[in-house]
């Protein structure tokens, strides 16, 4: 049992910093130190272009995307070799924000989905950060519920084998600055919800795709919403068959949940400095004992999270694919974050309530309060992932289903009777 | 990266599960629960013939010379089967001291005993309610004399030697006493959890034979602590483990409004709460076990995450464990009362949840200062 590297670890942990060091955008350093979970923290310049330099030179230098073939623009590396280049990234990994969902989940659905030729022209920008992809999934009607999906792609009655998408998706990061979106539509209302689904990928800036902003309860804008007004998609942009959309989401959504040591940014660490500086009673609030019971449980979900993901990194080291505990870290993260920032506030007292600049660590506590509610839904809600522990680990049924049987169109669509 | 177990360690935890799972059933836990036997005398002498004991004991003093994380691996299944067997005082606590504080006499006379489970051994410290404290200390060492009482002493009933924490003219120390001779009196205290005892000991001119430096006691007490806490943790984490898989099974098994109970949300999101407070302090439980291996200088943060991480687990997935079982849960006949009555007694050995939270706390906030400095 130890925390070291096998010799060949070394080898390319020392090349990986070596790389690193000559080409990092050093002067970035200070302000990505103060990023937080909800930007990379870069003010000093347009945040998308630095994040832009910073991923083109690492596809010049051979680091994008790592764990990609070479000819989709990989470095076929091991996924051990993956988890040192993210260590040693360090704080230039917040730079990466704008690329994780067409690195992490549009890219591995092209390359299991798409044929050859789109593959070769399609990844490689995707990896050098030069086309951003975002991922068109959760509806309105259909978030957790995905497969509850509503909007509808049928095929063009002019004999070009175009499909013509009308309907809209909420939630969708990073729209607004996306080239390409990956897009699950319903094809037949008249089959059981997950089987009239179907795959597709397009152009953002096709005529009738129509990004408007979703201003959050947070004041913030980093979703959106996209609408489709006759959007025209040719049928070689199609992913999988007509009607397997719902089992080639699942490689999408299988890709956000492996990734590994994504090291999600919890607050604690912040929050131990500020009551470490903070008084209660003319004592260091760290003296205080409820402060203190506090303090402990969130250090150790925070360290119970770290050293989780170092045992999936160790089986990764020797090999292994990563047993299930790893299904646990946003979770915990999501909810850790929101419990952390209420008992911030409350250590301000009544001054708690203030959000300027004048706020303790520049407010960072009142932004995680803010923002912590969205942390708990995106990405699988806290439920979800409770359901996906419940019964993929430990092995529960599924709940009683009412509507997996039932052709789509016949499933009630509110909650309240139409008497 | 390697925070794993060897192949070799994980056998042998595999041959101690197999063992204690023909050994230990619960109907072993229940009989000394409700009978008048303080342990399980022929599973201890079982125990120390398959090597258990003196696993992290050198050879030299009749042990097997292995290493602790063999012990972390061990004490995780006797905390899985809640054994009732005197392994923590004897050999956490007990041996621990000897090894760190005793004599070359001192580990020849007692450690191979305390191997071979000829003899039991204990820790004898706390005086009063609430936390340990120095000042708190009034039992008295004068001239190879000891007195004074300690309570809650754990197996204290059933030990045949002590390691007492008393204050001497050269300040607090440990000594070593004989608990079959004269000057000793022994209370069996009635407790939550029967399948481990507890005694009230009351010393009256005891001989006692110093352990270690006069004046090193305090610190002694605190190695001592923090390594036992690390393999008591150990022992939540098997507990809850095994708690969280009764509750599963009972799910998958009970019937009611026509389906399995583990298809409702509100039993099925139960016990994935409970998965993640095991899995985290497994987590942590894996540090402080490279830090106890390797005596890095982590382990007094190590000891108290783990402590704090694995008493949580444990007391939350034993509730729950009834809770998921219904009404049938509360009854005498099912087991998980013996697993809440053994994570509600292990919460508080070698002190109490909030005590470990102020440790650690205390721990890091003197690591941060120093890393400043």
């Amino acid at each position: 049992m130890n925390f070291d590297d096998t010799p060949e670890e070394a080898r390319f942990r020392a090349e990986v910093r070596a790389w690193i060091d000559a080409n990092a955008p050093k002067q970035l350093e200070a302000e990505l130190k103060r990023a937080s979970f909800a930007s990379s923290g870069i003010e000093s310049m347009d945040p998308m272009a630095a994040s832009k330099a910073w991923q083109k030179k690492k596809a010049e230098g051979g680091w994008a995307c790592l764990h990609w073939p070479k000819e989709y623009g990989g470095r076929a590396a091991s996924p051990i070799e993956r988890v040192i280049f993210g260590q040693e990234e360090g704080v230039y990994g917040a730079l990466s924000g704008p690329f994780i969902i067409g690195h992490g989940m549009c890219g591995p659905t092209v390359m299991a989905w798409a044929g050859e030729a789109h593959r070769r022209r399609l990844l490689p920008p995707l990896a050098s950060g030069e086309e951003i992809w975002c991922q068109l999934f959760s509806e309105p009607a259909g978030g957790s519920d995905l497969a509850g999906l509503r909007t509808k792609a049928t095929k063009a009655d002019d004999g070009s084998g175009d499909w013509i998408i009308s309907g809209s998706k909420v939630w969708t990061s990073g729209a607004q600055h996306s080239q390409w979106g990956l897009l699950i539509t319903r094809t037949d209302p008249d089959v059981p919800k997950h089987k009239g689904l179907t795959m597709f990928f397009l152009r953002m800036d096709s005529p009738g795709v129509d990004v408007r902003p979703i201003k959050q309860a947070n004041g913030q804008s980093g979703f959106n919403e996209v609408f489709f007004n006759d959007v025209r998609i040719p049928d070689d942009q199609r992913l999988g068959a007509v009607g397997q959309g719902w089992e080639v989401s699942l490689t999408t959504l299988m890709n956000e949940r492996l990734s590994i040591g994504s090291g999600m940014s919890n607050g604690f660490p912040e929050l131990f400095r500020y009551c470490l500086e903070t008084e209660i009673d003319g004592a260091p609030a760290t003296d205080d004992a409820n402060v203190r019971s506090k303090l402990a449980q969130f250090a150790v979900r925070q360290s119970g999270l770290k050293y989780t993901g170092m045992r999936a990194i160790s089986a990764l080291s020797k090999g292994e694919t990563p047993g299930p505990e790893n299904s646990i870290g946003k979770l915990v993260a999501g909810a850790n974050m929101q419990e952390l920032a209420m008992f911030a506030l409350d250590l301000q007292g009544q001054a708690g309530v203030v959000w300027d600049a004048d706020s303790p660590q520049n407010g960072r506590f009142q932004g995680m309060l803010m923002r912590s509610p969205a942390t708990r839904i995106e990405g699988g809600s806290d439920e979800i992932l409770k359901n996906i522990i419940g019964e993929r680990v430990l092995g529960l049924p599924g709940d009683i289903r009412v509507d997996k049987t039932v052709p789509f169109k016949d499933i009630p669509t509110s909650g309240r009777s139409k008497a | 990266m390697n925070l794993d177990f060897s192949d070799d360690q994980k056998a042998l935890q595999e041959q101690v599960r197999r063992f204690l799972a023909e050994k230990c059933p619960t109907s072993a836990p229940r009989a000394i629960l409700e009978g008048p036997e303080p342990y399980d005398r022929a599973l201890y002498a079982g125990l120390a013939e398959l090597g258990v004991l003196g696993v992290a004991i050198p050879e030299a003093y009749g042990g097997m010379g292995l290493g602790h994380l063999e012990l972390c691996l061990i004490a995780e299944e006797l905390g899985r089967a809640i054994a009732p067997v005197p392994v923590s005082s004897s050999i956490y606590l007990c041996a621990e001291f000897l090894l760190l504080a005793g004599s070359e006499a001192q580990k020849q006379a007692w450690l191979p005993k305390l191997a071979s489970g000829e003899a039991v051994g204990t820790f004898a410290y706390v005086e009063s309610s609430g936390r340990v404290k120095p000042e708190g200390i009034k039992a008295s060492l004068k001239d190879g004399r000891l007195t004074g009482a300690k309570t809650v002493v754990p197996d204290g009933d059933v030990a045949d030697v002590a390691v007492v924490l008393a204050k001497g003219p050269g300040g607090l120390s440990l000594c070593l006493v004989d608990l079959g001779g004269p000057g000793v009196k022994r209370e069996t205290l009635e407790t939550i959890d029967p399948t481990r005892s507890y005694a009230k000991l009351t010393f009256d001119g005891a001989a006692a034979e110093p352990l270690g430096a006069t004046g090193d006691g305090w610190g002694l007490t605190d190695r001592v602590i923090d390594r036992a806490a690390i393999l008591m943790a150990y022992e939540q984490v098997g507990g809850a483990d095994k708690a969280l898989e009764m509750a599963r099974d009972y799910a998958l098994e009970r019937m009611a409004f026509g389906r399995q109970i583990g298809s409702f949300q509100g039993i099925k999101h139960m016990l994935a709460d409970m998965y993640v407070s095991a899995t985290l302090a497994r987590s942590n439980c894996y540090y402080a076990a490279w830090a106890l291996s390797t005596e890095a200088a982590e382990l007094p943060v190590a000891a108290a995450t783990a402590r704090v991480s694995a008493t949580t687990a444990f007391q939350h997935c034993a509730k729950n464990n009834i809770q998921v079982h219904g009404g049938m849960g509360f009854t005498w006949a099912f087991d998980c009362h013996l697993y809440y009555r053994r994570s509600n007694a292990l919460a508080l050995a070698l002190g109490s949840l909030s005590t470990w939270e102020s440790l650690l706390i205390e721990r890091m906030s003197a690591g941060n200062a120093e890393a400043a400095a």
